[in-house]
C-alpha cells in the first residue's frame, strides 16, 4: 500500500470580519492507498476545512499554506480547472445530510450520471447502464426504478447510499466522507460505515473519514487523527489510539463516550469548549482545559512526536505515561 | 416520505399516477378559489365605482343636459342607475355570467366587445414585456451574484436600482425621444404602420395573428411596433427581477447541494445552470406573476404615451368619463388576468419542483 495523499504543513486562513484566522495550523498526515483514515476531532477543529482546502472549495477569500500532494501533484498549488478535473473524478466527497446534499430537484439519474458524463464521456446510455450498477452497489433495491426518482422519496439512509453511489461514479481512489453518518438513525449508521468498509475493499479505494464520534471510528479507521485547534493532537493505528491515549484531548474524548455497560456516571465531559476561530491560545492549544497543563503548556508549541511506533502525540509531557 | 421505505422507488408508476390526480385536485382547489376570488372583485370594485364622488349622468350628458331633469332622468333609466344598489349589482352578475358586460356610455358599444379588441393588445404588449424582462433580468441578476461584490455586481446594482426607481412616465418620454424622434429607429407609436391592415382576427395578437396568415410584412412591423412600448415597460420589470434573482441565487449558492454539485469536478456553468438556476426559478416566477400585473397598470401610462389602442387606454378615457360598465369590465378583465396568471405560476412551480407534484 503506498501513500496515496501527503499533507505537509497546511495552514488555512478564513476572512473573518476581524481579518484572516487559522482554522487549520500547520497540519501534516499522510493516507494510503486502500485505507480508512479517520479524523476525529469536536466542531471547529478543522477537520471539515481540511477537507474543503484538498478540494478546493474553501469558502470565498480563504488562503492555504503547505503542500497536499495527491498522486503525486500538489492539489493546493493546482488550477481551478485543474482541481475540477480531479474533484468528482480522483477525490470524490460525501457530506454530512444528504437530505441536503443531493439536489432535492433532479432525479437521481441526473445526479449520478452528470458527473460521469462530463468526467468519462459516457453516453447517456452508458452513464445509465453504470448508474443502475452503482444502486446495486451501495444496495438500493430495484435501482432501475429509483433513477427516476428524486431524493424526497427516499429514506435519510438509502439517500445517504444514493450520495455514496454519486461519489462513486467516477471510480475515485480518495473519498472524503464529513460525518457521512451523524445526520442518520443509530440503526442505519453501522449499515453505511459496513459499506464503506465493503468499498474501500473492493475498489481499492482510500476513505477519509471526518467526524466527532470515536465511537464510529473505532468500527471502521485503520488509522485515526485526532485534531484540536487546528492541529494535530496524536495520530495512529486505530487500536493504538483508543486504548492507550497519550494526548489528554484523546483520552479527555475517550472518557466521553457513554460506555453502556458502566453505566452514566462514567461519563466524564471534558470542561470547557474548543476555542473559537482566531482565538486558539499560545503554547499547546489544549492547556487551557487540561488536567495535566505543565506551566511550558503555555508558552512551547507542542510538535508531534513518535511515542511508538507510527504513534505520533503532540504532548511532550507525557502525562499519561504511554503504555510501559 | 421520508420515513424509512425502501419501497419508495419500487412504487415509482404508482406514484407517478398518485401524483398526477394530486395535481388535478390540487388544480381544482385553486380554480375554485378563484372563481371565488373573481365574484369578491367585482364586488369590491362595484362598491367603490358607487362611491366614487361623482355621478355618470354629469360626466356623460352635455352642459345643457345637466340642467334638463329629463333628460338625466331618460340617461338613469336607460343605464339602471335608478334602481337600488343590491339589485344593480345582482343583475350585473347575472349579465355578467352570461357574457354581458352591459354597455359602454362611452363608445355605446357592449363593454365585451371593447375589450374584446383592446385587452389582447395589452396581453401582448404585457407578454412581450415579461418575456423580455425575464431574459434579461434573470440574466443579469446571476451575473451580479456570481460576481458577488465585484465590480460586475456594483454596476449592476446600479442598473437595477436605476431600473426599479425611474418614473416610468420618463423613462417613456426619453426613450420615445431617443429612439424615435432623434434617431427613428422604431415606430413611435400604435400597432401597426400607418395605412397597413390589421391581420385577421383570430387571438387578436397582431404578431400570431400576422405570422397564421403569413403576412411576413405585418408580422415585422408588429413586433417593430411592440419594442419601444414593452422596452419602457420593462425597465422596471428587469431592476425588480434582476434584484430578486441575485438575491435569490445568493440564497441558492450557500446550499450542501450546490457544493456537493462543484465537488463533482462540473464545469460551474452547469452548476449554475442545473444546480442552482432551478431552485432559483421558484421564487423569481413568484416575482414575475406580481411583475405581470404591474406591467397591466404600467400599460396605462405608456399606452397613453404611445397610442397603443389597449386595456390602458381604455381603463383611462373610461375612468375620466365615469363610464361604470368599461371600469366594472376591465376591473373583471384584469382580475380575470391576475388570477389566470397565479394559476400559471402555481403549476410551474409543479414543473419547476418535483416534490410539489409528489406531495
Amino acid at each position: 500500500m503506498g501513500v496515496l495523499l501527503e499533507v505537509e504543513n497546511l495552514t488555512v486562513w478564513l476572512a473573518t470580519r476581524r481579518g484572516p484566522r487559522k482554522a487549520v495550523d500547520d497540519l501534516s498526515f499522510r493516507v494510503d492507498s486502500g485505507e480508512i483514515f479517520g479524523i476525529a476531532g469536536e466542531s471547529g477543529s478543522g477537520k471539515t476545512m481540511t477537507a474543503m482546502a484538498l478540494l478546493g472549495l474553501l469558502p470565498h477569500a480563504a488562503r492555504t499554506s503547505g503542500r497536499a500532494v495527491f498522486e503525486g501533484r500538489d492539489l493546493l498549488a493546482m488550477s481551478p480547472g485543474e482541481l475540477r478535473a480531479v474533484r468528482g473524478r480522483r477525490i470524490a466527497m460525501v457530506s454530512q445530510d444528504p437530505s441536503t446534499s443531493l439536489h432535492p430537484m433532479l432525479s437521481i439519474e441526473t445526479q449520478l450520471t452528470e458527473h460521469m458524463r462530463h468526467h468519462l464521456g459516457l453516453s447517456g446510455s452508458q452513464a445509465r447502464g453504470r448508474a443502475v450498477e452503482l444502486l446495486a452497489t451501495v444496495r438500493i433495491p430495484d435501482p432501475e426504478r429509483a433513477l427516476g426518482a428524486h431524493p424526497a422519496q427516499f429514506s435519510g439512509g438509502m439517500r445517504q447510499r444514493i450520495a455514496i453511489a454519486v461519489a462513486l461514479a467516477c471510480e475515485p481512489r480518495l473519498l472524503l466522507a464529513d460525518e457521512p453518518t451523524t445526520a442518520l438513525d443509530v440503526t442505519v449508521q453501522a449499515g453505511i460505515l459496513r459499506l464503506l468498509d465493503r468499498l474501500r475493499r473492493e475498489q481499492d479505494l482510500a476513505v477519509v473519514v471526518i467526524t466527532h464520534d470515536l465511537g464510529v471510528m473505532s468500527a471502521v479507521a485503520d488509522r485515526i487523527c485526532v485534531m484540536y485547534g487546528g492541529r494535530v493532537a496524536e495520530v495512529g493505528p486505530r487500536r493504538d489510539v483508543l486504548t492507550r491515549p497519550r494526548h489528554p484531548y484523546t483520552k479527555g474524548l475517550l472518557d466521553a463516550l457513554p460506555h453502556p455497560e458502566s453505566g452514566a456516571a462514567a461519563l466524564r465531559p471534558i470542561p470547557g469548549g474548543p476555542p473559537p476561530l482566531g482565538e486558539v491560545p499560545e503554547g499547546c492549544p489544549f492547556h487551557p482545559r487540561c488536567g495535566f497543563a505543565v506551566p511550558e503548556c503555555r508558552t512551547d508549541r507542542p510538535v508531534p512526536a513518535l511515542v511508538e511506533p507510527a504513534h505520533e502525540s503532540a504532548c511532550p509531557p507525557d502525562p499519561l505515561g504511554g503504555a510501559a | 416520505m421520508s420515513s424509512a421505505n425502501p419501497t419508495a422507488a419500487a412504487s415509482g408508476a404508482g406514484q407517478r399516477a398518485r401524483s398526477g390526480r394530486g395535481l388535478l385536485r390540487f388544480l381544482a382547489r385553486r380554480l375554485a378559489a378563484a372563481v371565488l376570488l373573481c365574484a369578491g372583485i367585482t364586488l369590491v370594485a362595484f362598491v367603490l365605482t358607487q362611491l366614487v364622488p361623482g355621478d355618470p349622468a354629469t360626466a356623460n350628458l352635455g352642459q345643457r343636459a345637466i340642467g334638463d331633469p329629463a333628460a338625466v332622468a331618460a340617461f338613469r333609466a336607460k343605464y339602471g342607475l335608478d334602481r337600488p344598489v343590491p339589485l344593480q349589482y345582482l343583475t350585473y352578475l347575472g349579465n355578467l355570467l352570461q357574457g354581458n358586460l352591459g354597455m359602454s356610455q362611452q363608445s355605446h358599444r357592449a363593454v365585451a366587445q371593447d375589450l374584446a379588441e383592446y385587452v389582447p393588445a395589452t396581453i401582448e404588449l404585457a407578454l412581450f414585456a415579461i418575456v423580455l424582462s425575464l431574459l434579461v433580468g434573470v440574466a443579469l441578476g446571476v451575473v451580479a451574484a456570481v460576481n458577488r461584490d465585484r465590480w460586475p455586481d456594483q454596476v449592476l446594482r446600479v442598473v437595477s436600482l436605476g431600473g426599479v426607481s425611474m418614473p416610468t412616465f420618463w423613462v417613456a418620454l426619453v426613450a420615445f425621444y431617443l429612439l424615435f424622434f432623434k434617431f427613428g429607429l422604431l415606430p413611435g407609436g400604435g400597432r401597426l404602420d400607418p395605412g397597413m391592415n390589421a391581420p385577421p382576427h383570430l387571438t387578436g395578437f397582431y404578431t400570431v395573428d400576422a405570422a397564421l396568415g403569413g403576412q411576413w410584412d405585418v408580422w415585422w412591423s408588429a413586433v417593430r411596433h411592440l419594442v419601444l412600448p414593452s422596452l419602457v415597460l420593462a425597465v422596471y420589470t428587469v431592476g425588480m427581477l434582476m434584484r430578486f434573482t441575485r438575491a435569490s441565487v445568493l440564497e441558492i449558492l450557500g446550499n450542501d447541494y450546490v457544493r456537493a454539485a462543484r465537488a463533482k469536478g462540473l464545469p460551474e456553468r452547469v452548476v449554475i445552470m442545473r444546480h442552482v438556476l432551478r431552485p432559483a426559478m421558484v421564487a423569481i416566477i413568484t416575482v414575475a406573476g406580481v411583475a405581470f400585473g404591474s406591467l397591466l397598470s404600467g400599460a396605462v401610462l405608456v399606452e397613453n404615451i404611445f397610442s397603443w389602442p389597449g386595456l390602458g387606454q381604455y381603463a383611462y378615457h373610461s375612468a375620466v368619463n365615469l363610464d361604470l360598465p368599461a371600469i366594472m369590465g376591465v376591473s373583471v378583465v384584469v382580475a380575470a388576468v391576475y388570477i389566470v396568471m397565479n394559476l400559471l405560476v402555481d403549476l410551474l412551480y409543479g414543473v419547476i419542483d418535483p416534490r410539489i407534484r409528489l406531495t
